[in-house]
């Protein structure tokens, strides 16, 4: 509890930092936006359509689409402006609906009055227009405090740090006191937002100056120390090394125990940005927004080198990816940590045992009395269809579920086979055993540690002070810490601190 | 004083006032009468450009009024209408006010004005002046109305049915504050009504208004004693055929 306490000031801050920016320009965007619309016969139904269709997006989807649109532009696409981007556009719509709905709510005998009594039409506006729609436009300005409050925490995994890191690592890792946390911190602020914006309004309503300035004072301290503290963290002149991570239990701790070398070996600052989209951490390191970050050989054999049907062995396989990352990104591959960590067919203890299945070979002939679990991921890799096809696996059924909870649902009979990861703590733990790919299907998936180029040109002791790690981690080594954070609860940081402890002692 | 020369109001292919021509001079009073669907209402927010005509030209003092911005047009007419539309946000005294600041009086002056144009449509502003609209009634609304639409002091004051919703002792208490308001300012005002008693009383003289188009204008007495038309002369009838109805009611209940 007290460690996730710890981080509650960095992460409430970022989170703060988010949502206040965003709801500005959202704001910013939509009241004049919605009052042209009141005001134009076409755009009303244009405007509306457009932010009622950004609407449907799913959060997650819109934060994520904003990524790959930024990097086209060629601005900032991993952290803050992406997050900015998709919750502004997130924003817009409550804001924008509820100042054309109150506006054009406004009854015509008051709309006539207003003509009537000598009022230019800037001054029907904000005379009587606005004042009138005011308590509907505010209640549009509450609903998207809170929703962006709750959105929010869905900009971790674009590399921007907000209250979802304790949500996104803690379901990971199954720290659901860290999900708490985050959940209980993020309901605290919108309540603590939409108090304050509410306040303003029945301050408004009932001409309570000092209520009003009250509540303002507030807002205006709450964007002062956020606008501070996003000054003070892009005028800082030197940038932290930054080292990212994916989103699972293996990614957290080697990001920490990255993390921890570097600070302890060049005594350099460093800052975590954790729980990213498997080819978001990619981009992000070519382009330079993140520093370091751990990938495996096949992935990157997989999804960014056109490596056709041949599949070479670990060596050749290693090199070329490294010879490609040098070619074509300037990115150093800094060490191979001395583990592989492939996708591993696994199953039952008792069926191992039973029907003497050693081999995915052997698993064919029986696969039509299985059930077949993956995550998300692996269905759409081209891995799948290549263990399907060369081993002409026909399941009996196919079930996608979040790569945490498979090897549960394995070990409880719900799926008899799943596409798990070879250093998995919950292998062991559930009592699973992994089929060999006899035929050489799955590509060699070494962990190697990847730096940025601008973090060689700049450091080159923190890639140095890397070079540590290389062959530091065997196979029996990872899946003993993740079993310590998975099954035993501990810590990742914590973990990575004593690795780090027994490579380089102090 | 104003001038309606050749004026029409169509809206698609639908004639709502037909070729009216009309002139309202200085210090009268001057009543368009009509049923429903007369056109009088149009007729009456042309001349403050809430309506625009479709051709034709209104003009005050001389002055083509479409030369004259329509926010600065209507500062100098006072508008007064049947749903007052009195805004719910401001006080009574910031309703009363509303045209006076527009123009940029200083403060003290159209506290002043306030007060006195509170006093003269009979409303204490001790009371009322900081009250929202919802805590008066019907007719107290009405008495602000007319006191915002007199505020400005305007050359004009253009009514549109004013006392239209209300209780009959009521609408009698104010048409004899709207008499009492008229002798002491000298008004010009076109007042747009359906009730004949009304128009008998108040106008100097009546517009008769009948499918769009001016079916006789003259004073009360010219029109009671000359109807020009037959719509007219049933029109002028009716106060009698009431009061006729009345006294029959009356005198079988006494027998």
């Amino acid at each position: 509890m007290s460690e996730q306490l710890a981080l509650l000031p960095e992460y409430l801050t970022a989170h703060l930092q988010l949502t206040l920016v965003a709801l500005l320009l959202s704001a910013a965007t939509a009241l004049p936006l919605g009052i042209a619309a009141t005001r134009s016969r076409w755009l009303e139904p244009v405007a509306l359509g457009v932010a009622g269709v950004i609407q449907t997006v799913p959060g997650l989807a819109l934060l994520a689409l904003m990524v790959p649109l930024l990097a086209a532009a060629d601005l900032q696409s991993i952290g803050f402006l992406p997050a900015i981007c998709g919750l502004t556009l997130y924003g817009v719509f409550p804001i924008l609906r509820n100042t054309v709905t109150g506006i054009s709510g406004v009854s015509p005998v008051y709309k006539e009055a207003a003509r009537g009594v000598g009022m230019t039409p800037r001054q029907q506006l904000v005379r009587v227009e606005l004042p009138l729609a005011m308590p509907v436009i505010v209640a549009g300005l509450r609903t998207a405090t809170v929703w962006l409050v709750g959105i929010t925490t869905l900009s971790t995994p674009v590399g921007a740090t907000s209250l979802g890191n304790y949500i996104f690592s803690g379901l990971q890792i199954r720290n659901y006191t860290a999900v708490v946390v985050g959940c209980v911190a993020a309901g605290g602020l919108a309540l603590i937002l939409d108090g304050l914006v509410r306040a303003v309004e029945d301050g408004l309503v009932r001409r309570r100056r000092r209520q009003v300035a009250a509540a303002l004072g507030i807002a205006v301290l709450l964007y002062g120390y956020a606008g501070a503290t996003l000054a003070a963290r892009w005028s800082d002149p030197e940038r932290p090394v930054v080292v990212g991570s994916k989103t699972f239990t293996e990614q957290y701790v080697l990001s920490a125990v990255i993390a921890n070398l570097i600070e302890r070996e060049t005594g350099r600052r460093t800052t975590l940005v954790q729980s990213l989209g498997s080819t978001v951490a990619f981009d992000a390191l070519t382009a330079d927004e993140i520093d370091i970050y751990v990938d495996y050989s096949g992935t990157v054999w997989v999804n960014h080198m056109e490596s056709g049907n041949e599949l070479p062995d670990r060596a050749v396989v290693t090199d070329r990816v490294r010879r490609f990352l040098r070619d074509r990104h300037g990115v150093t591959l800094a060490a191979m940590l001395g583990f592989e960590n492939t996708y591993a067919l696994s199953v039952r203890g008792a069926d191992f045992d039973r029907l003497g299945l050693r081999t995915i070979s052997d698993l064919a002939p029986v696969a039509g009395q299985f059930v077949f679990g993956g995550d998300y991921e692996f269905f759409a890799r081209p891995e799948w269809p290549s263990i399907r096809d060369a081993y002409g696996l026909a399941f009996r059924e196919r079930r996608t579920m979040d790569p945490s909870l498979m090897y549960q649902a394995v070990a409880t009979g719900e799926v008899d086979v799943i596409s798990g990861f070879g250093t998995d703590g919950r292998i062991d733990a559930f009592g699973l055993r992994v089929l060999q790919d006899d035929r050489r299907v799955v590509p060699p998936y070494d962990a190697i540690v990847l730096a940025g180029a601008r973090l060689a040109r700049t450091a080159p002791d923190v890639v140095a002070a890397l070079a540590r790690l290389d062959g530091a981690i065997d196979s029996d080594r990872m899946r003993a810490m993740n079993f310590e954070v998975d099954v035993r609860g501990a810590d990742p940081a914590a973990v990575a601190a004593r690795f780090v402890d027994a490579l380089v002692p102090r | 004083m104003i001038q309606l020369d050749h004026v029409c109001k169509q809206y698609g292919r639908q004639a709502v006032v037909d070729d009216l021509t009309l002139e309202v001079d200085a210090g009268e009073v001057l009543i368009l009468l009509g049923g429903s669907g007369c056109g009088k209402t149009t007729t009456l927010k042309m001349i403050n450009r809430l309506v625009e005509p479709t051709s034709g030209s209104v003009s005050l003092d001389g002055t083509d009024t479409s030369t004259i911005p329509p926010h600065e047009l209507r500062r100098r007419m006072g508008y007064a209408f049947q749903q007052v539309g009195l805004f719910p946000h401001m006080t009574i005294a910031e309703n009363v006010a509303v045209t006076p600041s527009l123009l940029g009086w200083a403060p003290a002056r159209i506290h002043a004005r306030t007060d006195e144009l509170l006093e003269l449509v009979e409303l204490d502003p001790a009371v009322v002046r900081d009250r929202r609209p919802n805590e008066l009634s019907g007719g107290q609304q009405q008495r602000v109305g007319v006191a915002r639409a007199l505020a400005a002091s305007p050359d004009v004051l253009l009514l549109d049915e004013p006392f239209g919703a209300l209780d009959p002792l009521t609408r009698e208490r104010l048409q004899e504050s709207f008499l009492h308001v008229r002798r002491e300012l000298g008004l010009t005002a076109v007042f747009v009504t359906h009730d004949m008693a009304e128009a008998l009383l108040l106008g100097d003289r009546v517009a008769v208004m009948h499918d769009g188009r001016l079916e006789q204008i003259g004073a009360p007495r010219d029109l009671l004693n000359r109807p020009g038309s037959p719509y007219v002369r049933e029109l002028m009838d009716t106060p009698r055929r009431q009061a006729a109805a009345v006294s029959r009611l009356s005198g079988e209940q006494t027998a």
